[in-house]
């Protein structure tokens, strides 16, 4: 299935205008969770909450829903300084994310055999 | 290198483009889209069978489809959370969903009428968003794929769930038998719609398949889905409500009839069965909990404050 | 305190025997029940993503209690009796559940209060009944009070923060209070009482000096909204009787 539904006849193709502020001003946390034992946490993604207690309430109900997580961390997504030596100068002046982490998963057997 | 030769290199290689990476404008406003319209379907998707949860026939149904609604949701989030990384806000987004300038998968513009469009939703739904599901694992921008796993981890309960209580209906009684050919006959031919228009009529699908967004084309995706799914329909017992469709042994495919076009672009217009409805329905939510986000701010801030 | 004026099932209505352990299990298990059903109505109507989702997972837990609490009382009762047989094949006037849970979601406000009053009820249930001599009864509920401690978290940090948020959302939040105040009798008791008062004194919310009760969910005597509910829950199976899913 696609999920890149196509611009109808007469439709503009404007892509991600957005019409407003988004208001809210949560501020982003990274989220860490350490799934069993004897392993390290591991970024595992990101969301918006307006306290650290909240991000907590939030980040277990979203990412350990499967009863996964015996440790979870929340930092504020501003908190976090990176060292990325293969950007590019220009971009990294240009971007005020660099603080988005880059992370690798090895994706599971399973899913080749889908 | 430029930046350019750069990203070419990364997406040659099969490597993956990070948030931090130089990418072309156009890379990032189609996979923000893209992204956000992926999200908006989880989303939305919750309307058709959250329908449903306070009249499931038994508790142990019930248990399963508050699970997998709420598995939707969070896939909803994880995709938000990979879009973010492009620099857009999930709320901006979300806007845009609002004022029908984001679309969502054109298949929860179809109301569930029975008990039976539950298993029909899981069965061919979800079993669309499988064969999509390892083509995107293989997206070129990091985010993505990686949410991409993480959701398919999930979702392989989705399609077994819808088609083991198709198989208890189909095994059932006579009126339970004709509920499910009944939800079979409403929901084939928007299934196939979900792979969207022919790749001649598609003209983002080159640009898309260069950047390693894509990696599969609408039409072979829609092939694999009729191929895979056909055989499931005849242990079913069920008849599929295509008298062309049948299979080709020198082609090694199954032949299917010409999708409704007209059908296919009015919903995608927003002129669905349930387009206005689903729209209302999350902004209403929206809209009703604003009183909610803004206390939990204002606490915040109190909080904040106050330390 | 002013001596509390209760409105209890009419004279002459018949009174099911709670001492009795299955009708015991089964009117916790209906309060679980119907819990889980009111919140089921808040799939894909919460005020943000990740509200739906808590709402959601906090349904879960209590079908999840439910069904374990009906499926132990069939065992004990020795009838043949399963989940479905309680919850989908009896009638209003055998359901058991505290008016309380039955009540409508109302708004977010309306919905947390609700939560608040039963989750602190749930704990000290949970913790009675951890050293009942029934085994099943006491491992369903050791893990039901896990639960319960993550609901108790949420319940009363949204309470904060509506108590303590906006003008409108503390407002909310009182009503809620004196609205659901009535449907306090049938799950109260000192330890209750002391731990609300406390909850509702940090929310920046006032204990109502109201003397009214309404009560008789436990003898089968409810307010008019559980028929509604039953009609909406159980109607696949009274349509289709007999048939599996």
């Amino acid at each position: 299935m696609t999920y890149d539904v196509p611009i109808a006849p007469g439709e503009t193709g404007d892509l991600a205008e957005t019409t407003g502020t988004s208001g809210r001003g949560w501020p982003m946390w990274e989220v860490f969770v350490r799934a069993r034992r004897g392993i390290s946490h591991v970024h595992i993604g990101s969301l918006h909450a307006p306290d650290a207690r909240t991000a907590l309430q939030n980040a277990r109900d979203v990412y350990t829903r499967r009863g996964e997580g015996v440790s979870v961390w929340v930092v504020p997504s501003s908190e976090i300084s990176a060292f990325e030596p293969e950007a590019a100068a220009e971009y990294v002046e240009a971007n005020e994310k660099v603080y988005r982490l880059a992370t690798t998963y090895d994706i599971p057997d399973e899913v080749g055999q889908m | 290198m430029t930046p350019e030769e750069r990203f070419d290199a990364i997406v040659a290689a099969e490597d993956k483009i990070e948030p931090s990476d130089w990418m072309p404008e156009g890379y990032r406003k189609t996979l923000i889209r893209q992204i956000a319209q992926h999200a908006h379907s989880e989303i939305i998707g919750m309307q058709p069978e959250g329908n449903w949860i306070t009249r499931a026939p038994s508790l142990h149904r019930k248990a399963i489809l508050m699970a997998k609604v709420q598995d939707e949701a969070g896939h909803g989030l994880y995709l938000y959370s990979a879009a973010e990384t492009l620099g857009v806000e999930r709320d901006q987004l979300q806007q845009l969903l609002h004022e029908g300038k984001h679309k969502y998968s054109s298949i929860f513009n179809y109301p569930t009428l029975s008990w039976a469009d539950m298993g029909a939703i899981g069965w061919l739904v979800d079993g669309a968003a499988i064969t999509n599901q390892v083509m995107l694992t293989r997206c070129s921008y990091g985010p993505y794929a990686r949410a991409m796993v993480r959701i398919c981890k999930e979702e392989s309960f989705h399609q077994r769930q819808g088609y083991e209580l198709l198989i208890r209906l189909c095994n059932g009684s006579e009126q339970q038998k004709a509920m499910a050919q009944d939800a079979l006959d409403r929901w084939w031919w928007p299934s196939l719609m979900m792979f969207g228009p022919h790749d001649t009529d598609s003209p983002h699908t080159e640009q898309s398949m260069e950047w390693k967004i894509k990696r599969v084309s609408n039409d072979e995706l829609r092939q694999q889905f009729v191929d895979m799914t056909v055989p499931q329909a005849d242990y079913l017992g069920l008849r599929i409500p295509d008298p062309e469709l049948r299979w080709n042994k020198r082609r090694g495919h199954y032949d299917f009839g010409e999708i409704d076009w007209e059908e296919f672009w009015n919903v995608v217009k927003g002129n669905g069965p349930m387009n206005r409805d689903r729209i209302a329905h999350k902004t209403r939510a929206w809209e009703e909990g604003a009183w909610v986000r803004e206390a939990a701010t204002a606490h915040a801030d109190k909080s904040r404050s106050a330390a | 305190m002013t001596e509390t004026i209760t409105a209890n099932a009419p004279q002459g209505t018949p009174v099911p025997d709670l001492g009795d352990r299955v009708t015991s299990l089964v009117a916790h298990a209906d309060d679980n029940m119907v819990m889980a059903q009111r919140l089921g109505e808040w799939i894909s109507n919460a005020p943000d993503l990740e509200l739906d989702i808590a709402l959601g997972n906090i349904a879960l837990d209590h079908l999840g209690v439910a069904r374990a609490l009906y499926t132990h009382a069939g065992e004990i009762e020795r009838k043949g009796r399963t989940e479905d047989d309680f919850a989908m094949r009896r009638s209003e006037r055998e359901f058991l559940n505290v008016l309380l849970v039955e009540q409508p979601n109302g708004d977010f406000a309306h919905t947390i209060v609700r939560q608040v009053f039963f989750d602190v009820y749930q704990q000290l249930l949970w913790a009675a009944l951890a050293d009942s001599g029934d085994d099943t009864l006491a491992g369903i509920a050791g893990r039901a009070a896990k639960e319960t401690a993550y609901h108790n978290e949420f319940s009363r940090s949204w309470l904060e923060r509506l108590g303590g948020g906006t003008v409108e959302s503390h407002r909310r939040a009182q009503e809620a209070v004196d609205a659901l105040w009535r449907y306090t009798s049938e799950i109260t008791s000192d330890e209750w009482m002391r731990v609300i008062t406390r909850v509702l004194n940090e929310s920046g919310l006032v204990v109502p000096d109201d003397p009214y009760q309404r009560s008789g969910g436990r003898q089968g005597y409810h307010t008019e909204h559980l028929g509604y509910l039953l009609a909406e829950m159980q109607w696949m199976d009274r349509a289709h009787p007999g048939m599996t899913w």
